[in-house]
């Protein structure tokens, strides 16, 4: 039988002599990712921005009255709300932003909520109401600093796990290639504007998680180079490991992407943010642990004598022993 | 690296299928089976998510417990200077800015007045830890200003107490499991699955039901009563209800501050109607003691009006024809009969001692999240299927053993969760399949490298122990680093998203253990039964 084989052997592409243009337009793409996200902003959801989103089925009607709707919440003096078909075309998602003058008290979201779902089943009597939630202003902060510690500590800790088992270069290179992906999945979502909620943040983690998976692995057999092939200049011996190991970075992400793929049709309707960011985060991984993690190694400076031990002082007089003694 | 003695074998078989035996319960129940009664049956339990029904934050109101507290001690502090011997005199007592201050009229009783306040700041304890610090300014004013902890205690105290009140009262709505935690200083989380009307929940819970008893002013000016402005010793409270009967068409009503009671004493409270327009009522039974404060009151004030204030708000305020002796009395008010049946679960629970607000809530119906699961396992049998496909077209052998080592994978997976009663949430569902895709990593990078050192010349054997071997560290530098995420994840996280954290951190053991240890066992038995010559990897 033939086995498949998504990447052919003895590939020998010359990954790194690119590294520079590659560089720069990942330094772009990360730059405009932040501006992004500092000009546009993310598009919080509940989660983060407080305010309450309504899931309901309007069980009589074949297509949800959205038009009616908008009107219905708006009159309430709370804002416009974000309406959005969520499965079926009966079935809606409403979502209001808490105004900003009900941040400080901590009962007004519940208080608004209670009116907007008094509001829509009074108008519409056919309506059922799948799922609520609401978030209060003081909740929705905490929500926010929690989830920036969160990814600022996974970041760091993964860094200094790679630091100590390989070398700081290494870790550097880590740290780089995961702010890269946090960047530009965060980027992502400012550009389309899709809503950012606590599910993204698992994802975000997810991905500093799974898309350094494929990092380690180039930068275990970089290390297994590095010993073996001392004399090699720095620049091949890279490509001569991302090439080894390239079968392996495709087939890995393969994997995961076929898995999650359905999710993202055939999945729940909920989950579809989440599995969105972490198919990104794949992509942007595989991609910055060849052209991110590798070459920056260029930059920092390693070199085989990064994992051979020094020669310690008895190890030198033996070795010279040696010598003389072998010498006639 | 590939001899499997026969103990070796039979622990990993054991452990393996012991565990994905937890498993079943659990799947019997997806598939609607009847699983066995006489087995034990742990079962992974669904998040609200998944199974529908309310997650509710409630926040108490620290301020609140500071401000009652000064206010307890102001009374306190007059009752024990009016009984001393001789009696302190005290005048210009105010409690704003979170202390209470006083001055004394007679400035050379300051020590005097000392000693008797003393007793009342330390704490109820046996650490001497003193709840409030005593000042006295210019001679003859005290400030007593209330200590962090002191007010850390009165604050956990009042919470004990609110969790109590908010079991008792959603034991009296009638529902099953539910899960009340005290969460942090000030908050109490309630989970109850599979709710009607989550709505009834969150009034009976934000209803603090502080009742209380006052008598009206009536040499009070209407109109100045209109405009806010209480005479002496009254307090100016508005109408629940400014449409009542009793109300007149002014919202407010002047009562004298002091002289009620309170409506704490009650041994029974249930709605009734009212015999003569059978209104809905509540009908309050006093203990023996509040029955005796009742009696006094309506004894002493015969054809005055007095307020029922429920919350700081009048609800009515019925002339007292005749004293009311028995001990019981009757609530009156704008009720329907569902907010007559709430407030007396409301006072039968007993008052909370501090204003609790709902600050989050997430509730899902019970169709939304059977509707979850179904398009979860949906996208997880697709997804699986695809997984192993492309295993299985790339690795050939080696990727039907991948393949067997997902089952018990997912299996072992589902069984520790079950065991350890874990909860299954729609983002843990999301776990599961990225687990999936990852969990074959393992083997991807073991099979690559068997390839690898093959292509090089070594022997068969030999490719397959050193595939192994090379390829540990980095599956064990990856699964360390997905752990850390993954810790990181269930300590930040809450609620749904911890069962994401769950399910890919116990995905992580089981996968090293079923695609690593396990595949390797069955490889090793391969090899030595059908003593290949060359590697089809």
């Amino acid at each position: 039988m033939r086995l498949l084989k998504l990447v052919p052997d003895d590939t020998n592409i010359k990954f790194l002599r690119w590294r520079v243009p590659f560089y720069l337009v990942s330094m772009i793409l990360i730059a405009a990712s932040w501006g992004l996200v500092l000009t546009q902003g993310l598009n919080y959801g509940v989660d983060f921005a407080g305010g309450q989103e309504i899931e309901a089925t309007f069980t009589k009607q074949a297509e949800a009255p959205v038009a009616a709707l908008r009107k219905q919440v708006s009159a309430l003096g709370y804002g416009d709300p974000v309406i959005q078909r969520f499965g079926a075309p009966n079935e809606v998602s409403i979502r209001t932003k808490l105004p900003e003058s009900a941040e400080g008290n901590p009962g007004a979201a519940e208080a608004i909520s209670k009116k907007i779902i008094a509001a829509i089943r009074a108008n519409n009597p056919d309506v059922r109401i799948e799922s609520v939630s609401t978030v209060s202003g003081k909740v929705s902060g905490e929500f926010r600093q929690t989830a920036i510690y969160a990814l600022g500590a996974a970041m760091l800790a993964i860094s200094i796990y790679i630091w100590v088992r390989f070398e700081w270069q290494f870790g550097v290179g880590a740290l780089f290639a995961l702010f890269h992906d946090v960047s530009l999945t965060l980027g992502m979502f400012a550009l389309f504007q899709l809503e950012f909620s606590l599910q993204i943040i698992a994802a975000i983690l997810a991905i500093i998680g799974y898309s350094l998976n494929d990092t380690i692995v180039v930068y275990d057999r970089i290390r297994e180079d590095l010993k073996k092939y001392r004399r090699m200049p720095l620049p091949e011996l890279l490509d001569m490991s991302v090439n080894e190991t390239l079968a392996r970075t495709v087939m890995t992400s393969a994997t995961l992407l076929v898995a999650l793929i359905p999710l993202l049709f055939f999945g729940p309707e909920s989950l579809f943010g989440l599995t969105a960011a972490i198919v990104l985060g794949i992509f942007v991984g595989t991609y910055s642990s060849i052209y991110m993690a590798a070459p920056i190694l260029i930059w920092l400076g390693v070199s085989g004598d990064s994992f051979v031990p020094t020669e310690s002082a008895v190890d030198r007089q033996e070795r010279l022993a040696r010598e003389r003694s072998a010498k006639p | 690296m590939l001899e499997f003695p026969t103990w070796k074998k039979l622990w990993f078989w054991g452990l393996t299928l012991v565990i994905a035996v937890a498993a079943l319960p659990s799947l019997f129940n997806v598939a609607g089976l009847p699983w066995p009664r006489a087995l034990p049956d742990p079962e992974v339990s669904l998040g609200l998510d998944l199974a529908g029904g309310s997650h509710i934050l409630l926040e108490a109101n620290e301020k609140q417990v500071a401000q009652q507290r000064l206010e307890n001690m102001e009374e306190s502090v007059r009752a024990r200077l009016k009984l001393a011997d001789p009696r302190i005199r005290i005048g210009d007592i105010s409690s704003a800015n979170g202390r209470l201050s006083f001055m004394l009229k007679d400035p050379s009783q300051v020590d005097a007045a000392r000693d008797e306040i003393l007793p009342l700041t330390t704490g109820a304890g046996l650490t001497g830890q003193r709840d409030w610090d005593i000042r006295v300014e210019d001679g003859s004013r005290f400030v007593l200003t209330p200590t962090r902890e002191g007010l850390d205690q009165a604050v956990s105290n009042a919470m004990d107490s609110a969790i109590e009140v908010v079991r008792k009262r959603i034991d009296a709505l009638g529902t099953r499991e539910p899960t009340i935690i005290r969460q942090g200083e000030n908050r109490i989380v309630v989970q109850v699955p599979g709710l009607d009307d989550p709505q009834a929940l969150k009034n009976l819970l934000g209803q603090t039901a502080k009742l209380e008893f006052k008598l009206v002013d009536e040499s009070a000016t209407p109109s100045d009563v209109a405009q806010g402005i209480a005479p002496p010793g009254d307090e100016i409270v508005p109408w629940a209800d400014p449409n009542s009967p009793g109300a007149g068409g002014v919202p407010v009503i002047a009562v004298k501050r002091l002289g009620g009671i309170k409506g704490d004493q009650l041994t029974d409270a249930k709605q009734s109607f009212d015999s003569r327009n059978n209104s809905p009522v509540v009908s309050i039974t006093f203990d023996q003691t509040g029955g005796a404060k009742f009696a006094k009151l309506t004894s002493e004030n015969v054809n005055k009006r007095f307020a029922i204030i429920l919350d700081d708000k009048v609800l009515s305020a019925p002339q007292i024809n005749e004293p009311i002796l028995g001990g019981s009395a009757q609530i009156s008010g704008s009720f329907s009969v569902q907010s007559a049946t709430q407030l007396a679960i409301a006072l039968r629970s007993g008052a909370l001692p501090v204003d609790l607000t709902v600050v989050e809530e997430r509730t899902v119906g019970p169709d939304l999240g059977a509707d979850s699961i179904r398009k979860g396992l949906i996208a997880m049998g697709v997804g699986s299927g695809l997984v192993v496909l492309l295993m299985i077209a790339t690795y050939g052998r080696f990727g039907i053993y991948a393949t067997v080592a997902l089952v018990f994978n997912l299996l072992m997976i589902l069984g520790i969760m079950a065991v350890m009663g874990t909860t299954l949430t729609l983002p843990g569902i999301a776990g599961f399949v990225l687990t999936i895709g990852a969990a074959v990593d393992a083997n991807v990078l073991i099979y690559e490298r068997m390839r690898e050192e093959r292509k090089k010349g070594r022997r068969v054997i030999a490719s397959v122990e050193n595939g192994y071997k090379e390829a540990s560290r980095a599956i064990y530098d990856a699964n360390i680093t997905n752990f850390i995420a993954g810790v990181l994840l269930f300590a930040f996280g809450s609620g749904p998203v911890r069962g994401f954290a769950v399910v890919l951190i116990i995905g992580l053991f089981t996968s090293v253990f079923t695609g690593v240890m396990l595949t390797r066992m069955w490889v090793a038995n391969w090899l030595r039964k059908a003593r290949p010559t060359e590697l089809n990897v």
